[in-house]
């Protein structure tokens, strides 16, 4: 098995008790990408020189004894979604293909002070807006486990690699389920943190209300390792909010007392593939043997999610993505006569087709006449769905879920079929619309051996209570523990 | 909000014109099959949206964003800023000074 | 057919006077020589970069909004208004739609009618809000449709949007309403409303209210007069557009068949109006709230250590100038419009030397005109207002003639005087020149008999009723005595020779 595979917690300690360096384990995931990563499709860009340089830069600090962050010398790849000031930026997107941005992410800061080494940018779905990572301009991302199937998105390049052991570690947003669905399709630990729990500066944004940059890792502690470089208060973020960042790693021992877990009805109806069905309530099974509490919860207006986000997310999406105008940075078609030619030329020519799409949709549901029946209605309705989940959690200390209805879906399975695929967003978007962080973590497999992942979800900023409850559930099993076996056909 | 905002959604009644319309709007030059395809597809999807009708929303307050904070300021301290390099290191095009675009012909003469 | 009515209403931009721009950290500063080198990854709009306000423009608008005596919002927010500009980097501008930081007020203005009458006018106003500027395009001149130019230097300067209601009535009225806004602000600290460098711009909105044969009341279409830079050019867009208007209204009988909003743009050059192209569709800005900037929420308490922090707006001062010191309309106006420091400074003068006519005739006229022919401001003048008000203090008390006061005053801006304070340097000329009046009214007397006994002839011309013949008699005293107070010599010598 391939260094880059082990858990990052084992890996840190190999580094520090000298049973190996960071250039080793950077040349052990580099080799990987290259064996492996031309059927994946998970990187977007690969920083071989510089993370070399920065991995030899650590080992030598190290033997100089000099004092490392927390991530020292360990690969991290990060979502392309993340403005880099030494690799380029693309959001998977033909618009900004070529570009580097002049500044870092507040997360890339804190990964470089973390001394983790950037191992690349991975691949994504166009501007974050995708379930499957088949929108990035540059080609999909396939889940490692089965080459015919999608990785999941928008984070598909970030789960992908490390399902893959390109990197023990990356990080990727999730603004719908981006984080979480790919997760579940690549077996790997995905988390999306409170609203406001992370900077979103240097994130580009997708829908700001809803986006927030999260962790994915082979394992629960992974993920709580990377969580707490990546947490904390930034003055540049106004939604950032100022509340000390937990010790996530410390007590993921320690089980949740009584945990009481909700589960919602409505959550296992008809749509449900029977194998995540199955894989769900094993689950469930094994916290009962715990001890936990399964309850059934109501959430009365679960139902209107779906509308609810794709309101509200296109609408903000189609503000964020105006200033991609051919003018300050991104594509300029030469092909146009005079100014307005040049705009509609220039996004029409750059934007593919699922972007073009929700920014249509938000273009309508803002422009005068419709605003207060769609925009604002929607937005009433996400109060009524985050009341829904305060008073849940009043009762239980997280919910479980399905992650996606089905395991991966083949590539192009639902490509032709917007509506469709959309639904298929309807237990992860909720987080997002109430401002809760949510977990997926690997909980099984289909027969043909693609992974499923259990959701769990939890109050506002009980990040700490979810990932010890999430780690319950992984000493229990192993499913963490498989390695993928790159099998399928890959063209 | 101003009366602009209140006429009624016309929910799947999406047409060619309306597609057309927002794509102006938009600055999103559309192909003649982006058009036909948008037409139906965003139709579908407005109609299925209008399920939000079904929630009853008689005095909720909207919630425009998870955080719920306010007043979260600056001083009026200075930062730093990016050299004139740096600012058009993106543009399509510049001319070292100053970026370019096609000319802007808002005014004309009577 | 009765004269129409005007219907005016005002929309002014106001940079904010901050050091740093509204949403981030680059510098809040006129610079067009060096294009592009105050911005950053925000005022640029950058994928992933985030708007911060800036706590100071809130303070300085709402005191502007409470100098205006608008209503402050308890809870405001921003919302992203957007269209397609160069100028504007992420498409859209991040404004205030229908929760701005302040509702209401008014603003009362002194405005000279047409029979030389002043009238004062209560212009109500709709709204103040804060929003970001946009960069600056600067379009080919060359005729050879060559690419625009954009500079971001001043993209995200804060900016005041001030909203009249339709309350102005004419050219002049709107004039005056643009300079006593320009003055208020400048007053308050809030901006330093430099016309030329685009600090304070202005928008007019005008129809007119005419009655057509059959004595129907017919308005006119609203036309909206666009980026107005100077005080003379409001007047003159205004004047145009208002004959303009009525011209067409007579032409067309008052039947419009297009009663749309129409924006006109201002050539002050040809010195008439034009019609701006139309739009591709009508404007639909898709407003919303800005999900990146939380609401700010105002407590009484903070907007009453606001309050406490405004001056006396200058309508208030002009009016304290004539009711407290007694001073003309016309030199209250002169003091006041000139800005706080002149005001201040003849306040200052005023208050020490105890006079404030003299005070005001002083700084109106000797003062004023110095700082005219130096193109200086009253911060550098070199007579500070302790020194002045000495100086009027003894022309008061008679120690000096005023004559002498005008020598004392030019010596002292010519630097004479030594090096010491400035009253210091007063009794240092006044020293060297023996200019001191006087006192001893035995000693003048003496002189005066001897000038007397000197001039038979012009003293019996001027006993003879030839007036004229005594200023002969006046010179020779006052070469003999230095700092004779003329008129008193002039009094003597009539009480010894017409006793
Ligand atoms: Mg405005
Ligand atoms: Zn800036």
């Amino acid at each position: 098995m391939t260094a880059c595979r082990e858990p990052a917690s084992v890996l840190i300690e190999r580094l520090s008790n000298g049973e190996t360096t960071s250039l080793e384990l950077t040349e052990a995931c580099l080799a990987e990408i290259t064996s492996h990563d031309g059927a994946v499709g998970a990187f977007l860009h690969v920083a071989g020189d510089s993370a070399r340089q920065a991995a030899e830069s650590i080992d030598r600090r190290r033997a100089a004894g000099e004092p490392l962050g927390r991530l020292a010398g360990l690969p991290v790849a990060v979502k392309d979604v993340l403005v880099t000031r030494d690799q380029p930026t693309t959001c998977g997107s033909r618009m900004l293909e070529g570009w580097t941005p002049p500044y870092d992410a507040h997360t890339v800061e804190k990964l470089r002070d973390a001394d983790a080494v950037l191992i690349g940018k991975t691949n994504m779905d166009e501007f974050a807006m995708g379930s499957t990572t088949e929108n990035s301009a540059f080609g999909p991302t396939r889940t490692p486990w089965q080459l015919d199937c999608v990785a999941g998105g928008s984070s598909g390049g970030s789960a992908a690699a490390v399902s893959a052991g390109f990197a023990p570690l990356a990080v990727g947003s999730d603004t719908g389920g981006s984080i979480r669905q790919p997760a579940s399709f690549c077996g790997v630990v995905g988390l999306k943190p409170s609203y406001g729990r992370v900077s979103r500066y240097g994130l580009v944004a997708y829908a700001s209300s809803l986006d927030q940059v999260g962790p994915f890792a082979r394992d629960v502690a992974g993920a709580a390792m990377l969580l707490e470089v990546l947490a904390g208060h930034d003055r540049r973020d106004g939604t950032s909010v100022d509340q000390p960042v937990p010790p996530y790693g410390q007590q993921l021992e320690k089980p949740v007392d009584g945990l009481r877990i909700g589960i919602c009805p409505d959550h296992f109806g008809d749509g449900l593939d029977p194998e995540v069905r199955e894989a769900v309530e094993r689950a469930l099974d094994i916290y009962r043997g715990l001890g936990a509490d399964v309850q059934e919860i109501e959430l009365p207006h679960s139902r209107f999610a779906v509308a609810c986000y794709y309101l509200v997310a296109p609408s903000e999406a189609s503000s964020n993505l105006a200033r991609y105008d051919g003018i300050h940075y991104g594509r300029r078609t030469d092909d146009h006569d005079g100014l307005v030619e040049m705009y509609s030329n220039s996004r029409g020519a750059a934007f593919g087709t699922e972007v073009k799409r929700r920014i249509m949709l938000g273009t309508y549901a803002l422009s005068a006449g419709y605003y207060d029946a769609y925009y604002l209605k929607a937005q009433k309705v996400r109060r009524l769905i985050q009341q829904d989940y305060s008073q849940a959690f009043a009762d239980v200390d997280v919910i479980a879920s399905p992650v996606a209805p089905t395991p991966a879906v083949r590539l192009g399975q639902l490509t032709d079929d917007p509506l469709q695929m959309y639904l298929a967003d309807a237990y992860t978007i909720s987080a997002n619309l109430a401002g809760l962080p949510g977990v997926s973590i690997p909980a099984g497999f289909s027969q043909d051996g693609r992974p499923i992942g259990l959701q769990l979800l939890a109050n506002a900023f009980t990040e700490d209570r979810l990932l010890r409850a999430a780690a319950m559930h992984e000493r229990e099993t192993d499913w963490h523990l498989a390695t993928p076996t790159f099998a399928g056909d890959a063209c | 909000m101003s009366e602009t905002h209140s006429a009624e959604p016309s929910h799947g009644q999406l047409t060619r014109e309306d597609v057309l319309k927002v794509a102006r709007l938009a600055r999103l030059g559309l192909d003649e099959s982006e058009v036909e395809e948008f037409t139906g597809q965003l139709g579908q999807v407005l109609g299925y949206v209008g399920i939000l009708e079904e929630a009853d929303t008689e005095g909720v307050e909207p919630l425009a964003g998870a955080s719920e904070r306010t007043d979260v300021l600056r001083e009026d301290e200075p930062g730093e800023s990016l050299t004139r390099d740096q600012a058009l290191s993106g543009a399509p095009r510049h001319d070292d000074r100053f970026f370019l675009v096609p000319p802007v012909l808002d005014t004309s003469a009577e | 057919m009765p004269s129409p009515t005007t219907i005016i209403g005002l929309e002014v931009h106001v940079q904010l006077q901050t050091r740093t721009k509204i949403f981030c950290g680059c510098a809040n500063r006129f610079n067009p020589d060096e294009p592009n080198v105050q911005t950053c990854p925000v005022c640029l709009g950058l994928p992933g970069a985030l708007p911060v306000m800036n706590r100071r423009a809130l303070e300085l608008s709402v005191r502007a909004g409470l100098a205006l005596s608008g209503t402050i919002a308890g809870l405001t927010k921003w919302d992203r208004k957007q269209y397609y500009y160069p100028d504007l980097p992420k498409a859209y501008q991040i404004s205030q739609y229908d929760l701005p930081f302040c509702q209401g007020g008014h603003l009362d203005v002194d405005v000279e009618q047409e029979n030389g009458e002043i009238q004062s006018r209560h212009i109500r106003l709709i709204r103040v809000h804060l929003e970001e500027d946009a960069g600056k395009n600067l379009h080919d001149e060359s005729g050879r449709g060559g690419d625009s130019r954009v500079d971001l230097n001043r993209a995200g300067t804060p900016l005041l949007e001030i909203v009249s209601e339709p309350d102005i009535r004419s050219a002049a009225e709107a004039r005056r309403y643009l300079e006593e806004i320009r003055l208020l602000m400048v007053y308050l600290g809030v901006s330093d409303c430099n016309m030329q460098e685009g600090s304070l711009r202005c928008d007019a909105n005008v129809n007119l209210e005419i009655s057509n044969s059959a004595n129907e009341s017919i308005r006119t279409p609203i036309v909206e007069v666009k980026n107005l830079n100077s005080f003379r050019g409001v007047e003159a867009a205004l004047v145009y557009e208002i004959s303009r208007q009525q011209r067409e209204f007579e032409q067309c009988g008052g039947i419009y068949a297009d009663t749309a909003k129409q924006t006109r743009g201002w050539d002050a050059d040809r010195g008439v109006t034009f019609a701006q192209r139309g739009k591709e569709e009508a404007s639909d800005y898709r407003y919303f709230p800005d999900p990146d900037l939380l609401p700010v929420s105002f407590s009484d308490e903070w907007i009453e250590i606001q309050r406490a922090e405004l001056c006396e707006p200058p309508a208030d001062r002009r009016r304290r100038f004539v009711a407290e010191l007694g001073l003309s309309e016309y030199d209250a106006g002169v003091l006041v419009d000139r800005g706080r420091e002149t005001a201040d400074y003849f306040e200052a003068v005023a208050t020490a030397c105890g006079d404030a006519k003299q005070a005001a005739n002083w700084v109106t006229q000797d003062v004023l005109r110095e700082l005219n022919e130096r193109e200086e401001t009253i911060e550098s003048f070199p007579i500070d207002a302790q020194g002045l008000a000495s100086l009027l203090g003894m022309i008061t008390s008679g120690d000096l003639t005023t004559r002498s006061g005008r020598e004392v005053f030019s010596s002292l801006m010519n630097n004479q005087g030594g090096d010491g304070s400035i009253v210091e340097r007063i009794a240092s000329i006044v020293e060297e020149r023996g200019l001191s009046a006087v006192a001893d009214s035995g000693a003048l007397e003496t002189v005066i008999d001897a000038v007397i006994s000197r001039n038979e002839k012009a003293a019996e011309d001027f006993r003879g009723g030839k007036d004229a013949a005594i200023g002969k008699l006046i010179g020779e005293v006052m070469r003999e005595v230095g700092g004779a107070d003329p008129n008193a010599v002039r009094e003597t010598l009539i009480s010894r020779l017409r006793p």
